[in-house]
């Protein structure tokens, strides 16, 4: 019996010399720093917010030739979600629009879309009633000025 | 005693316990060094090296991974229906389809080929071919789609293609299967091959700018077996390299009757002479039908022609067009080195890697150095044209590609390895095993003038115990091997889709700053685009009934439509009018026999669905688009044929009277 305990020792032995030792876990490298967001900068302006409109020219009266423009660029990209009423589409209504943002915070939003929702306290607040973060329609610089220039017109009630 | 005894069995089975814990099948788990896996991690968010660009044989389409992650972006529909993204569904994208056959849903895609500038990869397309029903694809990188399909007259089994010369002159074609000319009756005895059959070569050119394709002409060739072709590039630029097998013309049992000679032949194509012919009226008209099939982003639909004629050129009648460079048993690559000087013949049966000289080559046909002649085309002799030989490379050489330190890689499908080899000397430097039988290999940029290296991709047939099983049928895979060092280094299994034949590396920046990010919407002239919601509208035309319909986050405009009858053909027109990056829109309508549509931002695609019953059907958003893409639907009612419904389409005013009462 003596043997036999020799025996499977020896065997203990053998298998644990045959086997592939080495399980080591190479692991994943890296791990990375977290991307933080900066919030409540100090120097931010909730009036203009944030774009590359620092100082929009308005004439006093409407450029209704600009206003045309505009409405052109409504219908194909605006029109699906807001009405030139005050009631809410999918976005807000825009009866009144130009009284209650700047001409420099329209346009940034227009074409800065996310950057805005991400940050803008006004914005931020029309994301909780609509709970669709408006589309970034990638208007030009012109396009964004004409649009401007409709909702003036639509604001004018002429 | 007893108690030793119990003692005994116990040490017993925590062996065998221990033991297998401890060991793993024996496969590559053991050849695995520690670093590999911090060598292919890309930590999330982060971009890959290199796009890889991968055929998914008979899956019919052409695959693309990042390296050296190994990770899937994005499955390219080129030959076969695609329902996820409504290729081949659509009626913008059903001519993609089209051959002379009629629509031809599915194929088989082996290799692909970047396009070239100065024998580099310039980022503007990739071409794969059609296996089955011959056929080259032309894919836009900035659109990473199918822009272009066209059919090859007189040709099967299209393998030996889309090779192409440095400067994207032209990709080529060549016949496997060698059959009876498109313009004769090929009602002919299967045993008449020697008589009757012949291989093809087609050149297809490239517009410089828009990348358009157009058979610039063929070369009539005896009826072999045409595998397998490599361009020339800088000395021997103008010349195209194609392997043969089956010189031996059989007809049946090829597995036995094609392998009868010791030495099959490498083809030499002469392509400026062939330009020289052509300009000179040499080449002769031919009736043949084939299909030409074209796709604009700016209409995004497609059309698809028949052209009737071919230029072809007789390799026996017009000298100095082809030669033949005898190569041992049935090669399969026909591989040229970065400085064009060498090229690699890889005899599937044989047991050493021929190199043949480009000079001597050259030399040989200036001396006329022939061993006789085939079909009336002059074979130069073996010694004459061979460099060298690469002794005892190992069982089954299929394909070799280059690095930038002068040293080949050669795949060998029987031992299932990658040996790597000195170009000059000749001499083999390493080899790695594959899991298993390797096909087709890749290094970054291992067919240009100055490949990249550091990486080398091979493609394996077979992976068995590679992956958790699958049942009976399993994945084929990747191997990823880092090259920069002096021995290759295993880092990476992958699968893919369908089975990888040739697939190519270049890096990122090459394609990415390229790429496309949304379909101006100001651009899009499709006929039946909706150019915001106020387009929108249905429209009767006897009993087609066209639905012009927007989709924006998150509506469908309109999303009430009635008056539809049994009887009616009626097609979703659907434009998405977003204009940002990834906001697609997907449409689906209840017991539709067709598949859905995915539109990307400024894009039109229609669908065709012919209601087959009267009641309501529902129809929807496909893709997860906003916070309210569940309600993101609609509805389509469907009136008994003599029904006199009127057609009407409305969104957000089809109001019960009493609710519309309510809200005043």
């Amino acid at each position: 019996m003596k043997k036999l305990v020799v025996i499977s020792l020896i065997t203990c032995l053998g298998i644990f010399a045959y086997s592939c030792g080495g399980n080591t876990n190479s692991g994943a490298a890296g791990g990375g720093k977290t991307d933080e967001t900066a919030n409540g900068n100090p120097s931010y302006d909730p009036n203009r917010g944030e774009g590359k409109f620092t100082k929009v020219e308005i004439p006093a009266s409407v450029d209704t030739t600009l206003a045309g423009a505009g409405a052109k660029v409504f219908n194909v990209k605006c029109q699906a979600c807001h009405k030139l009423t005050g009631e809410k589409l999918v976005g807000p209504g825009w009866k009144g629009v130009t009284s209650r943002y700047t001409p420099e915070w329209i346009m940034n939003f227009i074409t800065n879309t996310d950057a805005m929702l991400n940050k803008d306290p006004k914005a931020q607040a029309q994301l909780e009633i609509c709970l669709v973060r408006m589309p970034n329609q990638n208007l030009s610089d012109d396009d964004a000025r004409a649009i401007y220039e409709f909702q003036r017109k639509n604001d004018s009630g002429k | 005693m007893k108690k030793i005894n119990q003692l005994a069995i116990c040490l017993i089975a925590i062996s065998f316990l221990v033991g297998i814990n401890a060991c793993k099948p024996k496969n590559a788990g053991n050849t695995v060094s520690s670093d590999a896996a911090s060598k292919t991690y890309v930590a999330p968010g982060k971009y890959d090296e290199f796009y890889n660009f991968v055929s998914g044989g008979f899956s019919g389409q052409m695959s693309v991974y990042g390296l050296p992650s190994g990770r899937l972006l994005r499955v390219i529909p080129v030959f076969s229906l695609d329902p996820e993204k409504g290729y081949g569904f659509s009626e913008e994208t059903k001519p993609m389809l089209n051959t002379s056959h009629g629509f031809v849903p599915w194929d088989d895609l082996h290799h692909v080929q970047l396009s070239k500038t100065n024998g580099e990869y310039d980022g503007r397309w990739v071409f794969g071919n059609a296996n089955n029903t011959p056929r080259v694809a032309r894919i836009d990188l900035k659109t990473f789609r199918t822009q272009e399909i066209i059919e090859l007259p007189n040709s099967s089994g299209n393998h030996s293609s889309p090779f192409i010369t440095e400067n994207t002159e032209y990709v080529v074609a060549g016949t496997r299967f060698s059959v009876p000319p498109d313009d004769v009756n090929g009602d002919v005895p299967i045993n008449t091959y020697k008589k009757n059959f012949k291989g093809t070569l087609s050149f297809i050119s490239v517009g410089k700018e828009d990348g358009k394709m157009d058979i610039a002409f063929q070369i009539q060739c005896p009826g072999f077996n045409f595998d397998l072709s490599r361009a020339g590039k800088g000395v021997s630029h103008g010349w195209f390299f194609f392997s043969c097998y089956n010189t031996e013309q059989a007809n049946t049992l090829l597995e036995v009757n094609a392998s009868q000679r010791d030495k099959d032949f490498i083809m030499a194509v002469n392509w400026k002479k062939a330009e020289e012919y052509l300009k000179a009226g040499k080449g002769k008209k031919q009736a043949v039908r084939y299909a030409h099939n074209v796709y604009s982003d700016k209409t995004h639909s497609a059309t698809s022609e028949i052209k009737t004629e071919v230029i072809v050129l007789d390799s026996k009648e017009l000298k100095d067009l082809c030669y033949f460079i005898p190569c041992p048993k049935s090669p399969h690559g026909c591989d040229v080195s970065p400085t064009g000087e060498y090229i690699v013949g890889s005899g599937k049966l044989a047991a050493l890697i021929p190199v043949f000289g480009y000079d001597k080559m050259i030399k040989a046909i200036a001396a006329k150095d022939y061993a006789g002649d085939f079909d009336g085309i002059p074979i130069l002799k073996y010694e004459s044209v061979l460099y060298g030989e690469v002794k005892k490379p190992g069982l089954g050489p299929l394909h070799t590609e280059f690095d930038n330190n002068g040293n080949a890689y050669t795949s060998m499908f029987v031992s299932s390895e990658i040996v790597k080899w000195n170009i000059k000397d000749l001499k083999v430097l390493d080899r790695v095993p594959t899991y298993y039988s390797v096909g087709h290999l890749c290094v970054a940029g291992g067919d240009t003038k100055t490949p990249t290296g550091k990486y080398l991709v091979a493609y394996n047939k077979i992976t068995k115990d590679r992956y958790l099983p699958t049942g009976p049928e399993l994945a084929q895979s990747a191997q990823l091997y880092d090259i920069s060092g002096d021995k290759m280094q295993l880092l990476l299994d992958f699968p893919t889709i369908g089975e990888p034949h040739y697939a190519q590396i270049v890096p990122a920046d090459l394609i990415s700053k390229n790429s496309l990010k949304f379909f101006k919407i100001d651009d899009n002239a499709n006929p039946y685009v909706s150019k915001g919601e106020g387009m929108t509208k249905v429209v009767r035309e006897g009993n087609k009934v066209h639905v012009y319909m927007t989709a924006i986050r998150s509506h469908l405009a309109p999303d009430n439509i009635e008056g539809i009858k049994m009887g009616d053909e009626v097609y979703f027109h659907i434009t998405n009018i977003e204009q940002d990056w990834d906001v697609p829109h997907g449409f689906a309508i209840k017991g539709s026999v067709n598949a859905e549509l995915l539109i990307m931002p400024g894009e039109t695609q229609t669908l065709k669905w012919v209601p087959d019953r009267v009641g309501m059907f529902p129809m929807y958003c496909t893709d997860f688009c906003s916070a309210l893409h569940q309600e993101m639907q609609g509805y389509v009612r469907v009136s008994s044929a003599g029904s006199n419904t009127p057609i009407s389409f409305s969104l957000g005013t089809n109001i019960p009277v009493a609710d519309s009462a309510n809200k005043k």
